[in-house]
């Protein structure tokens, strides 16, 4: 009989300046025996603002705990890539004011976040798969998706097809992009998925089982997982490498923002999708009108807005009739 | 001396934000100098301030030669700059990441776009530019190697160093480059701080940017002609890290020449004071980034190094 081997490691430990020691930590899961297969990793927490990979990874361990024998491959789970920023509800990380997710691949030679950028792309290189779980932002709640530069969209949109996402939004190549975890071990030969789904600073259940059911999804596909697999759908795919088949709802002035629709609507062109109210004169500053026929994938939760705020994407008809 | 609104927008419960931009002189769109950026680049605006001051003057007494305007944009951001955050106020993004800009795009990309918009056309554009750690730098003008970079230009304003760095992904977006990419003659201007106002050193960029000027055949002015610059690339600069986390205790500052073997800083136990780390020079050389926070972090560049001297 097959026994799960578990054990909780550092990838990388370093002192700090006042008694403390910065660290970052792997469960690994993976079947005893000397064939171990396969390897899957699950990163999220690189946003320390965006939960939802929380519950996502608790859940990857509560179902290959529970069906133990069914495990033929090596599950590597990182909750929190970005533990300071976690730590403070803090979206970059604290004390360097910098977004984790711009300095990708990292330089082991450099500064103790350089380095740890360097340290987790050596760690997550040589993966079979890894799925970097993102949640959006504070202010916009998204559709559970997957994001995939047109550069590697031949390899990862087959297996993205896998993750039971309501969307695969495969999107134009841009250099400031090439600073990502996903863009660097990509371009290593390493494939890497980016699920957005959610909101910042919340973790939404649903979106949690969802796509803990699409990464069994996957583990099957790989051959690390032999148990039951959940059914999963087939997601949409905008192949907007053009920037086509999106548009966007920018505000025009300062507000107060009121959604009307929730994400996942099906809005028609002209019909009201919110407005922006001013409340220290009582008036409506803005009706917000679908410019378009399509979805709304994406809605804005924070309501305060300037001009310019994004408040929802759409995405356009011709993609949800499958003419992306 | 002309005030423009360079672009704004209507706030709701916070007065409208505007950028606003002073101009000088007549005719073809010659020099754009820029001040700050981000909400903590105190110097970068004060230096602007020197500037306008000075062209004024300079204006009054028709020293600016006739067929060329110039703009000066103190701060392209005083929504962060008054609520003493680094970047925007409500997203955290920078505005320096956001060129070209898009002005159907979000704010800070708007902003970008309407900034630039009005900025690229310039012959010359010149930003008081500032690090992301919190240092002092000996001045220097930095230009990014985009294949248009101009470097014989760059050593007329006379500061000790030109540093040419390769771009990095995210350089992309931010001004300087995209000033080169659009044909103009860009270049950022380091004065030795950020969040501290350093009077010499911003006097000493606004005679190196006049000087600049003058030698361009833009204005009349004679001040202190400045040095034979050195041109350094930044990979040659040496970095001197911490390899352990304490209390850090410098010995130098930046623009001190220093001695192979020389200490260059202690970092101290945060408990006991003793000492856990002696750093020394690795050569013969010029400090040009003295890191200044108390707290160093293991692998933290502490100094910069030109191997050379004065």
């Amino acid at each position: 009989m097959s026994e799960l081997i578990e054990n909780i490691e550092d990838v990388v430990r370093f002192p700090l300046p006042v008694d403390e020691e910065f660290v970052i930590k792997r469960h690994r899961i993976e079947p005893s025996g000397e064939n171990i297969g396969k390897r899957i990793c699950i990163v999220t927490g690189i946003h320390g603002d965006e939960l939802e990979g929380q519950y996502v990874c608790y859940e990857i361990a509560r179902r290959i705990r529970r069906d133990s024998l069914s495990l033929k491959g090596i599950v590597d789970i990182y909750p929190a890539m970005n533990p300071f920023g976690i730590d403070s509800i803090t979206r970059g990380i604290p004390a360097f004011d910098l977004d984790m997710n711009r300095i990708f691949p990292g330089n082991f030679d450099g500064d103790m976040n350089e380095f740890t950028a360097s340290m987790i792309v050596k760690e997550l290189e040589g993966a079979d798969l890894v799925i970097d779980i993102h949640a959006s932002n504070i202010f916009l709640t998204e559709i559970p998706q997957i994001r995939i530069n047109e550069k590697s969209e031949k390899e990862l949109v087959p297996i993205a097809k896998k993750a039971n996402m309501d969307l695969i939004w495969v999107h134009g190549a841009s250099t400031v992009l090439e600073s990502t975890l996903a863009y660097s071990l990509n371009s290593r030969g390493t494939n890497t998925l980016v699920v957005e789904m959610g909101v910042g600073m919340r973790i939404t259940p649903d979106y949690g089982e969802q796509l803990a059911d699409g990464i069994i999804s996957i583990m099957s596909e790989l051959g690390i997982w032999e148990g039951e697999v959940p059914k999963t759908k087939e997601a949409i795919v905008a192949y907007d490498a053009d920037g086509d088949d999106v548009c966007y709802l920018n505000a025009p002035c300062s507000g107060i923002y009121m959604k009307e629709k929730e994400h996942g609507a099906i809005v028609r062109s002209g019909e009201s999708v919110g407005k922006i109210i001013d409340p220290l004169s009582g008036d409506v500053l803005a009706d917000i009108k679908a410019p378009e026929n399509g979805m709304i994938f994406t809605v804005r939760e924070y309501p305060v807005v300037e001009e310019g705020s994004l408040m929802g994407r759409i995405l356009r008809e011709k993609v949800l009739n499958g003419e992306s | 001396m002309k005030e423009t609104i360079i672009y704004s927008f209507k706030g709701l419960y916070r007065d409208d934000f505007r950028v606003k931009g002073y101009e000088f002189g007549s005719g073809g769109k010659s020099v754009c100098i820029l001040g700050s950026m981000r909400g903590n680049e105190y110097q970068q605006i004060y230096s602007c301030s020197l500037l306008v001051k000075k062209l004024k003057k300079l204006e009054v007494e028709g020293k600016i030669k006739d067929g060329h305007t110039l703009m000066v944009i103190p701060c392209c951001n005083p929504y962060s700059v008054n609520i003493k955050k680094r970047f925007w106020s409500i997203d955290n993004t920078d505005i320096n990441r956001m060129f070209p800009g898009y002005d159907k795009g979000e704010t800070t990309q708007r902003i970008a776009a309407g900034i630039f918009e009005n900025i690229k056309d310039y012959k010359y554009g010149i930003q008081f530019a500032s690090f992301y750690m919190p240092g002092h730098f000996v001045p220097q003008i930095r230009m990014m190697k985009t294949g248009n970079e101009k470097v014989e230009l760059a050593k007329k304003f006379g500061l000790p160093f030109v540093v040419l760095h390769n771009p990095r992904p995210f350089d992309t977006a931010t001004l300087n480059y995209n000033w080169q990419i659009w044909e103009t003659d860009a270049f950022s201007i380091y004065t030795s701080s950020t969040e501290k106002i350093d009077k010499i050193s911003a006097r000493q960029g606004v005679n190196a940017i006049l000087t600049f000027l003058a030698k361009e055949g833009i204005i009349e002015y004679q001040g202190f002609a400045g040095f034979s610059s050195k041109v350094v690339e930044s990979d040659k600069f040496i970095s001197i890290r911490a390899n352990a986390a304490g209390i850090l205790d410098p010995m130098v500052k930046a623009g001190d020449n220093v001695m192979q073997g020389q200490v260059l800083a202690y970092i101290i136990d945060p408990y006991t004071a003793e000492i856990i780390q002696t750093i020394t020079a690795t050569t013969d050389a010029v400090v040009a980034f003295e890191y200044d926070s108390p707290m160093a972090y293991k692998n933290t560049a502490l100094f910069k190094l030109i191997p050379g001297g004065w």
